[in-house]
């Protein structure tokens, strides 16, 4: 029972890097642009499945309170700022998104929103990950790092690599939904940052090497896990190659592949632990009766129509978006 | 333990979920009025229920936008500011708050889609289903968060293992009569608040004298449902003082402002609670057994008063006093208002009744004002137990939470919220007042079931002149 929650938690987590991960991306990318036909194509290629992809982030918060509520309350109450700052960055683009069109003389107002609240939400995202892979201060199982014990070095460079590896997304993204000029201008985009996500990549291990961190010992225990590592840098050559060929789809898929496998590394690196070397799984997990309940009523019916429910929306939503189709049709 | 820190993240706790009940409120009873409108333009083909449809079906979609946005902040908030309560309490409330969430989300996934494209794809029958299950959805998500916040209030179905509460009985936390007397009163609430907006957005194109067809349809339903409900509401607002006479002692006696253990008791209808006294200034009592009857039904019965609890496990005196009274104020002013409204509908006076017309369009806040007040008489009434009787809101906060940063969170949660609540507001506002387009209703360029808002993106025509408005 403990493993089916297990597995749930990890596909949500993953489905809401990969699904969220585009839109922030194009929300970033969005800081970048200029003029109204861009901007407009940029939202459209988002609009139907920005609100579906932060579902995820729910289903994620409620798993983790039910099934490992040691996890859940420490984890939010040890990143209690930053945490807070990307929920109402999450909240102002997401706001955004929908009162844009409602006024032309107030819309860089929410313009600002939409880039800005992508930017908080994906730079405190990625400092989360970077400051758990360091490792949290705790004393006695309790979080004893006060209100900026994850601001380190390590962490604001995560903060910084997930923008790009984020934006690299959402360039993959407008490629493949987008004609004309934006997808033209992504196509310039891939490759500066796909060498910036390179660039940070080889910074972390670097790092990590540097300063011993323990994560690494896992390593040298667990030689399989390099099999993950493998395959992100056997997508990275393809993704090479697809961006040499200007394809609009095979980058996509490549960047996916490579946020899938760097999602492996970390999760087998952190196993049996939910919070590095201070709560495993085991000690994090609700009692029986509470795992069973949510079995029953949420898990094992539930669960699989709203991953059914996922593909089918992405479905309907496939090939291109007209370029004349801004996302309020006026 | 940091006072200050507990006492603002109380204050951003209240506030966040203040703001977030709004929505829902609103748009629950919403959903069942759209049925209702559905359901009679399928029986008698009137073209005007189409119509009336549309344009609620657009606000209800802002609304229950919004109330999705506020409402995941709540999913988080356990943790950040009650690590320990989210911890304790963790393997109940969680699967909980499981069940809202995966089972709102699957409704929202599908038969909000129907509601947005299915209108020339499904057959009218189905069409109808797809509404009323939409309603069902917002009902079944009020059931499971009044479960969950019924067990904090008495908590059942559980034992205490290594500081956990571990459930044994999910059917006791679930099926009892405290479930199932709020779970009425929150759902009859949303009914009066959908109700009543109706009603004053009707009384307001009658004031303006434009959309007179549907502006006399939204007035009679409106008011005609409220008149049916609000005696009811009355009643299940009567069954959940029962429970909070049984089990929560403290609570009631703040309410009642209840000094001294009394039998039969008396019943403050209203006074000044001064509680470092421990009297009442100014008060105007019924003598016993009136406080007897209304608390327990009974002309003999002994009522608790607060002089026989525990000063330390008194809540706040003064405000679920005065929220409850204000709660039971604006309940009356909507039965009178509902009753004597659908009266003089009933006698077709009452589009000429200009006086009783504005009073009905100032009337839409009192839904909203006892929905909130009667919130607080029931949370600020549990302190100080965060779950009643076991665990204290000033041990369930995140030990290590500073004033700093809880003053932090809580101004930026003021800002942002407040810039969010205006536009929005302001939104719905023009929605409103465009009022309903006498047009084919044509499915808005990328609207998709999980954007609700997104039924509303089409643009907004100008005001009608009063020329050619009304028939």
């Amino acid at each position: 029972m403990v493993m089916f929650w297990v597995s749930l938690l990890a596909i949500s987590i993953l489905l809401y890097v990969l699904l969220d991960g585009v839109d922030l991306g194009v929300g970033l990318l969005f800081g970048l642009a200029s003029g109204e036909a861009r901007r407009g194509a940029m939202q459209s290629a988002v609009a139907p499945i920005w609100d579906g992809n932060e579902t995820w982030l729910v289903v994620t918060a409620v798993i983790l309170w039910g099934a490992f509520p040691l996890v859940y309350a420490n984890l939010l109450s040890a990143f209690y700022l930053p945490l807070i700052v990307m929920l109402l960055g999450l909240i102002l683009r997401g706001v955004a998104f929908e009162f844009r069109h409602k006024t032309q003389r107030l819309r860089w107002i929410w313009d600002l929103s939409f880039a800005g609240g992508s930017l908080i939400a994906t730079f405190i995202q990625g400092m989360t990950v970077g400051a758990l892979v360091e490792g949290l201060p705790f004393t006695n199982g309790e979080y004893s790092g006060g209100a900026v014990g994850w601001l380190t070095p390590f962490a604001v460079l995560c903060g910084i690599g997930l923008c790009l590896g984020y934006a690299l997304l959402g360039a993959c993204w407008l490629a493949k939904k987008c004609d004309g000029e934006v997808r033209d201008v992504a196509h310039r985009q891939i490759p500066v940052l796909a060498v910036g996500v390179l660039v940070f990549l080889v910074l972390v291990f670097a790092y990590a090497l540097a300063e011993h961190l323990p994560i690494l010992h896992r390593w040298i225990d667990r030689p399989y896990l390099f099999v993950f590592p493998a395959i992100g840098a056997a997508a990275a050559s393809v993704l090479a190659l697809s961006i040499l060929r200007h394809n609009d789809h095979w980058p996509f898929y490549m960047v996916a592949l490579i946020f899938v496998s760097a999602f492996g590394t970390l999760a087998l690196s952190f196993w049996p632990y939910m919070i590095p070397f201070v709560i495993t799984i085991d000690e994090a997990a609700s009692p029986q009766s509470s795992l069973a309940f949510m079995f029953w009523g949420c898990g094992v019916v539930v669960f699989p129509l709203m991953l059914l429910y996922t593909v089918i929306s992405y479905t309907v939503f496939r090939g291109k978006v007209g370029a004349a189709s801004g996302y309020g049709h006026h | 333990m940091d006072m200050t820190a507990l006492l603002l993240s109380r204050i951003q706790f209240a506030f966040t979920i203040t703001f977030h009940i709004i929505f829902p409120s609103f748009s629950i009873g919403l959903a069942a009025w759209l049925t209702v409108l559905e359901a009679l333009s399928l029986a008698t083909g009137r073209p005007v229920y189409r119509v009336i449809f549309e344009f609620w079906l657009k606000i209800f979609g802002v609304a229950f936008g919004l109330g999705v946005v506020s409402g995941i902040v709540m999913a988080f908030q356990f943790g950040t500011n009650w690590s320990v309560h989210a911890k304790m309490a963790g393997p109940i409330q969680g699967p909980l708050l499981m069940f809202e969430t995966f089972w709102a989300f699957m409704l929202e996934a599908s038969f909000f889609g129907v509601l947005i494209f299915g209108r020339s794809r499904v057959p009218p029958w189905f069409y109808l289903f797809s509404t009323a299950m939409v309603a069902l959805g917002t009902s079944i998500s009020a059931f499971w968060i009044m479960v969950n916040n019924s067990w904090m209030q008495v908590p059942s179905g559980y034992v205490l293992e290594n500081g956990l509460f571990v459930p044994n009985d999910w059917t006791k936390i679930i099926f009892n009569s405290v479930v199932w007397s709020r779970f009425p009163h929150m759902l009859l609430a949303a009914y009066l608040t959908g109700a009543f907006c109706v009603a004053a957005t009707g009384a307001w194109y009658m004031l303006r004298k434009v959309y007179h067809a549907e502006a006399r349809i939204m007035l009679r339903m409106g008011l005609g449902l409220a008149a049916v409900l609000m005696p009811v509401q009355l009643l299940f607002g009567h069954l959940t003082g029962e429970y909070v006479n049984t089990y929560q002692p403290s609570k009631m006696a703040a309410i009642e402002g209840r000094w001294n253990d009394e039998k039969p008791g008396s019943e403050v209808l209203f006074a000044w609670p001064d509680v470092e006294h421990r009297r009442n200034l100014f008060a105007i009592t019924l003598p016993p057994p009136f406080g007897s009857l209304i608390d327990s039904d009974s002309f003999t019965a002994a009522e608790t008063g607060l002089n026989s609890i525990p000063p330390e496990n008194w809540p706040p005196v003064v405000i679920p006093f005065f929220t409850f009274r204000i709660m039971v104020g604006c309940g009356l002013a909507m039965l009178g208002l509902a009753w004597f409204g659908t009266y003089l509908s009933y006698r077709h006076r009452l589009a000429y009744n200009r006086p009783m017309l504005w009073l009905t369009f100032f009337s839409f806040p009192l839904p909203f004002i006892a929905i909130i007040t009667g919130w607080f008489t029931a949370e600020v009434g549990r302190q100080p137990w965060v779950v009643f009787g076991v665990l204290r809101t000033a041990d369930a906060m995140t030990p290590f939470l500073t004033t700093r940063e809880a003053t932090i969170s809580l101004v930026m949660f003021c800002a942002i919220y407040a810039f969010i609540f205006l536009f929005g507001t302001f939104y719905i506002y023009r929605l409103i007042r465009t009022g309903p387009a006498r047009k084919p209703f044509e499915i808005p360029h990328l609207a998709v079931p999980n954007r609700p808002m997104s039924l509303a993106d089409e643009e907004l025509v100008p005001e009608p002149s009063h020329a050619d408005a009304g028939e």
